[in-house]
This record gives structure tokens, C-alpha cells and sequence, in this order.
């Protein structure tokens, strides 16, 4: 029996691998045309290595983070594999979590993409789905929503982030060499990190 | 002596950036090229980087050359991985030829890692068409 945590990010892994071809399209228009092949080569490299039976939420994440960080190849690697290794310092130990626990695993990660990539909101990267998904999350669970309602409400405010990121311009990655041109183009990474909470919330569904 | 990192994305461009400064540094043997992923292809792996940092440390320090966009987040990934193992190692905001050229000259002459970085953040600055 494989515990939650591995069947979860497994659950996250199929569907990288699935959008692989979709995320390198994305930034073929406004990067170097690598995101969805490079996460797809880290996922891989994840589900070969994490333990199945390890129920240990923390654990989990921590080696999914480091993995990546040596996988990925392209700044996504540094980027999810802190976002991974910082939630899984909150999940130290746990497994299980409570809507609160997610929240707070939410804000570390984007605490950590935040100090390595050195950005802000607006700037037409995954934390323009991310920021807005953690806001709407805590204030769903302040107001007594379970995780799942919250993380509904999470991934709708995703979406949103994503067509946000089509009317502004990159100023961040390689994508900010194109400057103007950026403009109209969707983030890769804001939408692969959209994919991420979706596939969760799809898992917690059943 | 203070070491030099190499970081690019290709392990062709760091190789080679690294045998490009062995000429003029010829006794010097404190440059590791930490180029590409571990299966050869095109990328930054920070854990490589880390590996790398750590045999170019022979105490006295560790200067870092990246190339364009991971190569820096990669490193500076790396570096906040060693953290609490008492390496001095920095990046230098320098172009990574002429910057690690100048780097293996001044380390070769045994100068320290303050001045190395001084020095090759100089580049930065250094014409190629008068």
C-alpha cells in the first residue's frame, strides 16, 4: 500500500507528464521552450525516487523538493524544489493536515519562491495564481470552510491569475527579454502551479 | 588559495571557459566546472553546484561564476544549502569569461577572494571594440 502523500504527488506527476507537450508550447511563445519538459524530467526523477509507504507528509516533500532542485534543469527546479522543501518544513513530522496546516504550507512555499526568484506579484510569474489562491484559501478557512471548499475557492482565483498573466508584461525570467511582446502570452509557470493546486484538490475529492 | 565554481547551463561552455583560463593560469588547479545535469543535458543542478562549491573550498574561500538566468538562482540555491559549513563562497556579478579568466590570474597569484571578485566584476566594464 502506497501512503497519501506518495499517491498525491504521483497524482501531481501524471499530470505534468500529461501537460508536458501544453507547458513547453506556453514557453515556447516567451521563454525557451523548456518548461514542460524540464518538470516532466523532475516529476520522473520524483516518483522513481520517493519512498511509496512513507506516510511522513514532511519527508515526502522535502525529498520531492530536493529532487527536483537536481532534475529540473531550468530555474523551475530552484523554484519548486524551495516551494516543496519550505512547505515540507511545516509538514515536519505530520501525517495528516488540517485546512490550517495547508494554509500555512502555502504561504511558506510562496515565501520561498518569493527569496529565490527575487519577485513580486505582477510580474507574470507562478506567484500571480499562487498569491491570489493563498489570499482567497485563508479567507475561506478564517470564515470556517474545510480544506477542500477553501481549496475550491483557491483554484478558481489560480485561474484567474492565469489570465492575468496574459495582459501584463514579463519582467522577470527569460521571458522579460521580450519585454512588450510578452504581453498576451499566459505564464507557464502560473500555469503549472495552477495545475499543482488543481490536481491536490482533485485527489482530496477522491 | 581560493577556489572558482564555473556554473553553465552547458557542460561544454563550462568546460571550456575552464580550459580557456588554464592557459593563462596554468599552475593553478582550483577551477571546477559544475556545467549542465548529471545526465548531460542542457541545465543547472544545484545540488551539482553545492558538490562542486565544496572541493573547490581549500579554506580560504570560493568565488562563483553563473551564466544567465538558473545558472545565478541555482547557485545562490546552492550556497543557501551550505549554509552552517563555514565556507566563505560568493557570486561575482561579473561575465563568465572574462570574469573567470581574470578570477584563475589573480587566484593563481594567491590574492584573496575580495580582491578576486573586485577584480573580475571589473570585466563588466572592458571594451572589445575601441
Amino acid at each position: 500500500m502506497s501512503s497519501r502523500i506518495y499517491d498525491c504527488i504521483a497524482a501531481i506527476a501524471d499530470v505534468i507528464e500529461e501537460n508536458k507537450d501544453f507547458l513547453t508550447d506556453l514557453d515556447r511563445e516567451i521563454g525557451d521552450a523548456d518548461h514542460g519538459v524540464n518538470m516532466a524530467r523532475g516529476f520522473h526523477a520524483v516518483r522513481e525516487k520517493l519512498p511509496k509507504d512513507d506516510p511522513d507528509i514532511g519527508a515526502a516533500l522535502k525529498k520531492t523538493g530536493m529532487t527536483l532542485l537536481s532534475t529540473v534543469g531550468g530555474a523551475s527546479g530552484p523554484l519548486y524544489g524551495t516551494a516543496y522543501m519550505d512547505a515540507g518544513k511545516v509538514a515536519a513530522g505530520k501525517t495528516e493536515i488540517t485546512a490550517e496546516d495547508f494554509g500555512e504550507m502555502l504561504k511558506a512555499a510562496i515565501a520561498g519562491i518569493q527569496k529565490r526568484g527575487k519577485a513580486e506579484r505582477g510580474e507574470k510569474t507562478m506567484l500571480d495564481s499562487l498569491i491570489p489562491a493563498y489570499e482567497t484559501y485563508t479567507e475561506k478557512v478564517a470564515g470556517g470552510a474545510d480544506l477542500v471548499t477553501a481549496l475550491e475557492a483557491a483554484c478558481e482565483e489560480a485561474r484567474k491569475g492565469i489570465e492575468f498573466t496574459k495582459t501584463i508584461r514579463a519582467t522577470k525570467g527569460r521571458a522579460s527579454y521580450l519585454a512588450e511582446r510578452s504581453i498576451g502570452h499566459q505564464d507557464p509557470g502560473a500555469t503549472s502551479a495552477t495545475l499543482t493546486l488543481e490536481t491536490i484538490l482533485k485527489f482530496l475529492k477522491g | 588559495m581560493v577556489g572558482i565554481v564555473i556554473v553553465s547551463h552547458s557542460a561544454k561552455i563550462a568546460e571550456g571557459i575552464k580550459d580557456l583560463a588554464l592557459q593563462m593560469a596554468h599552475d593553478y588547479d582550483g577551477i571546477y566546472a559544475a556545467g549542465g545535469m548529471e545526465d548531460g543535458s542542457i541545465g543547472t543542478d544545484a545540488v551539482r553546484i553545492m558538490n562542486a562549491i565544496r572541493e573547490a573550498d581549500k579554506g580560504d574561500g570560493v568565488v562563483v561564476f553563473g551564466d544567465l538566468g538558473s545558472g545565478i538562482i541555482s547557485a545562490e540555491m546552492a550556497i543557501d544549502m551550505l549554509d552552517g559549513e563555514g565556507i566563505n563562497v560568493k557570486i561575482a556579478d561579473a561575465p563568465i569569461v572574462e570574469g573567470v579568466i581574470v578570477a584563475a590570474v589573480e587566484a593563481s597569484i594567491g590574492s584573496d577572494l575580495n580582491r578576486i571578485i573586485e577584480e573580475s566584476e571589473k570585466t563588466r566594464d572592458f571594451r572589445k571594440i575601441q
